[in-house]
């Protein structure tokens, strides 16, 4: 147990430093001078101003500094909480930025992903070996995980909001309000809300369902589950067996797909405008703001992280032989 | 076996169909591999399969509908009567028999643009795939067959790589760059998706090397790289196919993506690029339906078809599964 724990946390520290290094490495390691394309907006320099000025940003951007310092340099700021400055948001502070977008991001992704698990390995397990069921599930089960995220973004928002005026298609909240906890306010939050968080619901529901049906058909053809049938259990406990088995494998998948999940949200937040990182990272491209974009990188791994270890404590809890030997090693 | 054995879980992960996510067969890890100990002459089980290929509804039906698609990526560019970039002077179009997909705002053809951009979509899915499956199968071959310390960096590595937000190191890494093509794109997705690959034939490595068949060819004198790859990968070849076919419709889906944020190619016309351009000239506000429905509709219909496909195999492969 405390083996497992151990090697978890090891490739959860590894795996923030890679990011990190990455995250750092990228701007470095790509073609191009980030001072000369600054200063190359800039128009009339003769030579003497121009090395004037490269040196002043070169000292204003750390850049003058061996890269070994750099590095270090990098290191600190993360742990100092000094992330840089946007260039975008003329001069506010990448944190303060991330932390406005993330209430956004959280509201939208973590109701999405648990409600789209639960259900859908509900409706898997459901369908599994039950012929009606299944002839409906499966098939709209693999028409749902074949379409392509950004189709959906855009024909959902299209059919509810632009010909059946259903749903606001587009920002956070009415564009007309000022955002206070009254009424007005949040029932325009939860109205704009709905569109995007139904459109992720519905594209990760498919492949629950489907990952559920054929988990539990596999465990319904076990040797455990001949055996209960043949002491002559009940269809229904067999089944519960069969599901509890099962839903191992789906969380462990759930971990696997968390970067994909946290990842394919841009392109949610993108295609609705609604205001989280996402959003904001979209922003940061269309204007380079790459201070900005290095941060919601870091911001997005820790999340991913945070979300795997959560999902590990499930694990352990769910699991009985973890928990039991965790029991055990404490008693 | 060591502890680490247990972290595999039973059956493959099954990720749902998140934007872009990988989904992987239901062939069992730890069971026996697909096809193993059929020995009874090769000729027999090949006709086995396709006895029971032909007569598989899903398969048949999902083969034929993908053969459908590939023609038409390969002669729907041929047959278009303008090229997909080219100003036909007649903006907006209706779908109608001039412009059989009508025409964007600009008056480009839709229909020789979605052709082109099938093209594409199966030149990214393949390079993807194959680029995932060749990273995969050679790091996931080395540490089922080493095991050891070996192993437990390899596999630290693919946990970590999982957990990088691909979609968000392409935007950093696309930002930098300022023409990506369709082969960076693929190669990309390669370099990001190899994890799935790596853990399925780890897993099926693992189980399969201490097999009495496996130290025979050891006993023999052997050389490891020989008995992986006459002994060890022929038994799990269809397992492995299952996942590479389902690691290209997923390539596909994630390179629609890329492209439907900009950072894809910038030199071709993609189905992600085509939806892009329709969200940003208000096709969905002006009710240009007929600018991203299809772009969208024929990707589904690609991967669609891949996963019925994939899973009719299942069912050929692994007797189990079959209908009842």
């Amino acid at each position: 147990m405390r083996r497992y724990l151990t090697r978890k946390i090891i490739t959860y520290v590894l795996a923030f430093f890679v990011g990190v290094t990455i995250d750092w490495g990228i701007p470095h390691l790509m073609p191009g001078d980030p001072i000369q394309n600054l200063l190359g907006r800039f128009a009339g320099l003769n030579s003497a101003s121009y090395a004037a000025l490269y040196h002043q940003f070169a000292q204003a951007f750390g850049l003058n500094v061996p890269l070994w310092e750099q590095y270090l340099n990098y290191w600190k700021g993360i742990f100092t909480g000094n992330w840089g400055i946007s260039i975008w948001a003329t001069g506010a502070k990448v944190t303060t930025l991330v932390f406005q977008a993330m209430p956004y991001t959280l509201a939208l992704l973590v109701p999405a992903v648990v409600l789209s698990y639960v259900l859908g390995n509900r409706l898997g397990a459901a369908a599994a070996r039950r012929k009606w069921l299944d002839n409906t599930v499966l098939p709209a089960g693999y028409v749902f995980q074949a379409i392509p995220y950004p189709w959906l973004a855009l024909v959902v928002p299209y059919l509810l909001g632009d010909v059946w005026h259903v749903f606001p298609t587009a920002y956070g909240y009415g564009q007309g309000l000022i955002p206070t906890w009254d009424w007005t306010f949040i029932s325009s939050l939860l109205d704009h809300w709905f569109l995007p968080f139904l459109t992720v619901f519905l594209v990760s529901l498919g492949g629950w369902s489907i990952g559920m049906r054929n988990l539990v058909i596999y465990e319904l053809e076990n040797d455990s589950s001949r055996y209960m049938r043949a002491l002559g259990a009940n269809e229904r406990v067999v089944r519960r067996y069969a599901y509890r088995n099962a839903s191992l494998p789906q969380l462990s998948g759930l971990a696997l797909a968390l970067g994909v999940i946290i990842g394919g949200n841009i392109v949610t937040e993108v295609a609705f405008a609604y205001p989280g990182l996402g959003h904001l990272i979209f922003e940061a491209i269309t204007n380079e703001d790459y201070f900005l974009l290095q941060g919601i990188f870091i911001f997005i791994v820790v999340g991913v992280l945070i979300a795997n270890f959560v999902i590990d404590l499930v694990y352990i809890s769910v699991d009985p032989r973890t928990r039991l030997s965790m029991q055990g090693s404490t008693t | 076996m060591s502890e680490s054995v247990s972290e595999v879980p039973k059956a493959p992960d099954t990720p749902g169909a998140v934007p872009g996510a990988v989904a992987t067969p239901v062939a069992p890890v730890a069971g026996a591999p697909v096809g193993l100990g059929a020995g009874g002459g090769r000729v027999r089980r090949q006709s086995d399969f396709l006895y029971y290929g032909l007569r598989n509804k899903k398969l048949v039906f999902g083969l034929t509908l993908e053969l459908l698609l590939l023609l038409l990526a390969i002669i729907g560019p041929i047959i278009a009567k303008y090229p997909d970039q080219a100003y036909t002077g007649f903006p907006t179009q209706h779908p109608g028999s001039k412009f059989w997909f009508g025409t964007t705002d600009a008056g480009q053809d839709v229909f020789a643009q979605v052709v082109n951009g099938l093209r594409d979509s199966y030149l990214v899915g393949l390079i993807g795939a194959m680029s995932a499956a060749i990273i995969g199968m050679a790091l996931g071959f080395i540490a089922g067959w080493r095991g050891g310390i070996l192993d437990e960096v390899l596999q630290m590595l693919t946990n970590i790589i999982v957990m990088m937000p691909a979609l968000v190191l392409i935007i950093v890494i696309g930002s930098y760059l300022s023409h990506p093509n369709l082969l960076f794109e693929g190669v990309f997705i390669g370099l990001t998706t190899w994890p799935w690959v790596a853990r399925a034939v780890r897993a099926q490595t693992f189980t399969l090397r201490s097999r009495e068949f496996v130290d025979l060819a050891k006993l023999s004198g052997k050389r490891p790289v020989s008995i992986i790859v006459k002994e060890i990968a022929p038994n799990m070849a269809s397992y492995l196919f299952l996942v590479v076919v389902l690691l290209f419709g997923s390539s596909m889906l994630l390179a629609a993506s890329y492209d439907f944020l900009g950072v894809g190619p910038t030199n071709s016309v993609s189905l992600g690029w085509i939806m892009q351009q329709a969200s940003n000239e208000a096709a969905l506000q002006l009710h240009y339906w007929w600018w991203f429905i299809p772009p969208g509709a024929l990707l589904t219909a690609m991967v669609a078809a891949l996963l019925v496909a994939n899973v009719g195999l299942d069912e050929v492969f692994n007797p189990k599964l079959r209908e009842q």
